[in-house]
C-alpha cells in the first residue's frame, strides 16, 4: 500500500513540474507591475492578462524610497508607480524613459488639471495614476472635540491613541505643516524644531505604521492617526466611527504617476499597460477598490454620487489650492532629512 | 614496514580525494561568505563614490540633540534585549531539552517535532499573529475582558519584541542542547548514582558540564538572529522601540545609503563576535573544570 501510495506522489510530482514548465514557457509576455501595497484592484490586472494574452506579475512596496532604492541597483521592472517627488528624482537621475502617450487612445482622459505638474513639467515621463491628500483619521467616540489642527497629535488627552506615518518624508511634513513651515523646506532651524516637536510627540504615540494603520484604526485600536487619504476612506468604509479631516494648517497632497524605467524588459506592453489603466472603466473600478482620487475625467463621469459627494476622495479644491502643497525632491537636502530621520527613530 | 607504507599512501589518496569533494564548498563559501563580507568592509570605508574615507564611522558616533550617542544607544538596547531573550530562552529551553532527552519520555521526537513545527511556517506570518493576539483589541484583550481583567498595553513596548525574540527563537536553544544531551552516555550518569550522588549533584557535576558546548552553541543561535531582528520591532514593537537592525535596514532599503548602512553592520557584527567570544570562552573554561 505504502509503496503505490509513494509511487502515485512520485507521478503527481513529476505531472506537477512538467506542467508547470510547459505551462511557464507558453511563450506568454510578462508584465512586471512595481506598486504601493494595497493599491489596485486585483480584478483589473486578470482582465489586462485576459485582453492582451500576456501574465503580470505584482511586486509590491510600502514607501516609493524602498522602490527608487532597488531599481537605482538594477531590479527591472516594466510599470512604477512613485509618488512626483521620487518622479522628479528618478527624472533627473536619468533612470526613467519617455513615455509616447501618442500611441495611448486613452491618455485623453486624464484631466488638464493632472498635466504638466512640476515633477515632469513636459509630461513627457509619467501618466497620473492617484492622487490624494494626507490627513487625520479619527475615532469620534474617542475624539469629541472638532478635529482641525495638527496640534491634537501632540494632545498629552490623547497619550498612547496616536498612529503616526512611518515614513519618513510624510511624518516630518507633520510637523513642518503644524509650525506652518514650508513641507520642503531646506532651512536647518525648521528642521531641528519639526525634529524636536517629533522627538516631544514620540511618548504620547502608539505607534508607527504604514499599511497597517487603516485596520488599526478600524479595530478601534487607536483615536488619531496621520494617514493618506486612500486608507482613511477605506478605514471608515470599514468602520462608520471613523472621520477624516483636512487640518487648517494645510497638508500635503500628491500625485502617483505610473512611469517606465530605461531598463523595462518590456517597454511596449508597459505603454500598453499604462493606457489600459487610463480607460475610464479601469479607472473607476481601481478608485472603488482602493479608495484614493482618480486624475481619470472619464472615470469621474462614471462614478456613483455615492463616491464623488466624499470629501474624504474628493477634497474641496479651494482648501488644496490654497493650503497645500506637492512634495519636492530636496536634492542635497536628502542626507539632513535622513539624519532627522534617524535622530527621530532612535531617540527612545 | 612494507605494509605500513602502503596503508599511508591510502590513507593520502583518501585524503586527496577528500579534498577534491571540498572544493564546490569553498567555492560556495567564496561567493557566499567571503566576497559578501569583504564588500561590506568595503563599502562601510568608502563614501559613495568608492573613495577612502571613516567618515562613515564617526557618523556611527553622531551626537542627537540632547547629547547622547543616537546610534550607539540604539546598538546597546538591541544587545541588551537580545540578552534578555537569549536568557529567557535559556531558562525556558534548558528543562525542555532536559525533559526531552531523558529515557523517561516515550516519542520524545514527536515531541521535538512538535517544538519544531512553528518554524515551518513563515517568519513573517507568526510575528504578525502575534500581532493580532497582543494587539489593541486583540485576541488577548478580549479573553481577559471575559474574566474582568483590564487590557494590557503590550504592542510598542520592550516587553512585546522580547516576547517576540523568545517565541521565535526558542527552538533553537532547545535543539542543540537537546542533541547533546541525547548523545551523552548514559553510563556517566548510572555511574555517579552508583558513587553515591544525589539527583542534583548528577545534575550539576554530570549532566550540566556536558550540556556545555550546547549551551553555548544555542546562546549564539538565539543571541545572533534576536541582536539583528528588524521585523519583530517592526511589528511588535510598533517601530516606537528601534533597533539596530532597523537602523541597518532603513539604511539599505530606504536611505539607500549602503556605506553607513555597511558599516553599522559591521560594527554590529564584531560586537556579536566579542559577546560570542565571552560566552564561549565561559562554556570551555568551565568544560576544562570538570
Amino acid at each position: 500500500m505504502k509503496k503505490v501510495l509513494s509511487v502515485l506522489l512520485l507521478a503527481a510530482l513529476v505531472c506537477g513540474t512538467v506542467l508547470c514548465t510547459v505551462g511557464c514557457g507558453s511563450g506568454k509576455q510578462q508584465l512586471i507591475f512595481y506598486n504601493w501595497e494595497d493599491y489596485i484592484d486585483p480584478e483589473v490586472l486578470r482582465m489586462f492578462e485576459r485582453e492582451y494574452d500576456c501574465q503580470v506579475v505584482e511586486k509590491l512596496f510600502t514607501l516609493c524610497e524602498d522602490a527608487y532604492t532597488k531599481i537605482k541597483n538594477g531590479s527591472r521592472y516594466d510599470v512604477v508607480t512613485p509618488s512626483d517627488y521620487m518622479i522628479e528624482r528618478m527624472i533627473a537621475e536619468g533612470m526613467l524613459a519617455e513615455i509616447d502617450v501618442s500611441a495611448m487612445p486613452n491618455y485623453k482622459y486624464i484631466g488638464d488639471d493632472f498635466k504638466g505638474l512640476d515633477y515632469d513639467k513636459d509630461n513627457k515621463y509619467s501618466v497620473p495614476f492617484m492622487w490624494g491628500t494626507v490627513g487625520i483619521l479619527y475615532n469620534t467616540e474617542k475624539v469629541t472635540e472638532p478635529v482641525t489642527s495638527w496640534n491634537i497629535l501632540w494632545d498629552e488627552k490623547y497619550a498612547g491613541q496616536i498612529i503616526m506615518q512611518n515614513s519618513i518624508r510624510d511624518c516630518i511634513a507633520v510637523a513642518t505643516c503644524k509650525n506652518g513651515f514650508d513641507i520642503n523646506t531646506r532651512v536647518e532651524s525648521e528642521l531641528q524644531k519639526a525634529k524636536q516637536d517629533l522627538i516631544d510627540q514620540k511618548p504620547l504615540v502608539f505607534a508607527y505604521y504604514v499599511d497597517e494603520t487603516k485596520d488599526q484604526m478600524a479595530n478601534n485600536a487607536a483615536a488619531l492617526s496621520v494617514v493618506w487619504s486612500g486608507d482613511a476612506a477605506y478605514a471608515i468604509a470599514k468602520n462608520d466611527k471613523l472621520a477624516y479631516s483636512l487640518p487648517e494648517e494645510g497638508t500635503n497632497y500628491w500625485f502617483d504617476a505610473m512611469v517606465v524605467p530605461k531598463n523595462a524588459p518590456n517597454y511596449a506592453l508597459a505603454v500598453k499597460f499604462i493606457d489600459f489603466m487610463c480607460r475610464p472603466e479601469i479607472a473607476k473600478m481601481n478608485l472603488e477598490y482602493i479608495y484614493y482620487s482618480t486624475p481619470n475625467v472619464g472615470a469621474i463621469e462614471l462614478l456613483d454620487e455615492e463616491y464623488t459627494s466624499d470629501e474624504t476622495i474628493f477634497p474641496d479644491m479651494e482648501y488644496i489650492r490654497t493650503k497645500c502643497a506637492v512634495f519636492r525632491d530636496l536634492g542635497e537636502y536628502r542626507g539632513l532629512y535622513q539624519d532627522i530621520w534617524d535622530e527621530i527613530r532612535a531617540t527612545n | 614496514m612494507k605494509k605500513k607504507a602502503k596503508n599511508i599512501g591510502v590513507r593520502a589518496d583518501v585524503n586527496n580525494r577528500n579534498k577534491w569533494c571540498a572544493v564546490p564548498y569553498y567555492v560556495w563559501m567564496i561567493i557566499f561568505i567571503v566576497v559578501p563580507l569583504v564588500m561590506v568592509v568595503f563599502f562601510s570605508f568608502t563614501d559613495s563614490d568608492y573613495h577612502f574615507t571613516t567618515a562613515n564611522y564617526e557618523k556611527f558616533l553622531t551626537r542627537g540633540a540632547n547629547g547622547e550617542l543616537i546610534y550607539v544607544t540604539t546598538l546597546l538596547r538591541s544587545l541588551g534585549l537580545a540578552l534578555i531573550a537569549t536568557l529567557i530562552c535559556l531558562i525556558v529551553g534548558y528543562p525542555v531539552a532536559l525533559i526531552l532527552s531523558s529515557k523517561r519520555i516515550k516519542r520524545s521526537d514527536l515531541l521535538i517535532t512538535a517544538i519544531m513545527l512553528p518554524t515551518w511556517m513563515n517568519f513573517l506570518l507568526r510575528t504578525y499573529a502575534w500581532m493580532t493576539i497582543i494587539g489593541r483589541n486583540g485576541l488577548l484583550d478580549t479573553l481577559l475582558a471575559l474574566i474582568g481583567l483590564g487590557p494590557v498595553e503590550m504592542i510598542g513596548t520592550n516587553g512585546a519584541i522580547i516576547l517576540g525574540m523568545v517565541y521565535n527563537f526558542l527552538p533553537f536553544m532547545i535543539l542543540p542542547i537537546y542533541s547533546v544531551m541525547a548523545k551523552m552516555d548514559h553510563s556517566l550518569v548510572e555511574a555517579a548514582t552508583d558513587l553515591g550522588a544525589n539527583p542534583l549533584q548528577v545534575f550539576l557535576r554530570v549532566k550540566l558540564p556536558l550540556s556545555m558546548s550546547g549551551i553555548a552553541t544555542g546562546i549564539t543561535m538565539v543571541f545572533m538572529p534576536a541582536a539583528s531582528s528588524f521585523v519583530i520591532p517592526n511589528l511588535l514593537g510598533g517601530n516606537k522601540v528601534s533597533m539596530i537592525g532597523n537602523t541597518i535596514e532603513d539604511q539599505f532599503k530606504s536611505a539607500g545609503n549602503y556605506n553607513f548602512g555597511s558599516t553599522i553592520a559591521m560594527i554590529l557584527m564584531v560586537c556579536i563576535l566579542l559577546s560570542m567570544l565571552i560566552f564561549n570562552g565561559k562554556g570551555d573554561k568551565e568544560e576544562m573544570i570538570m
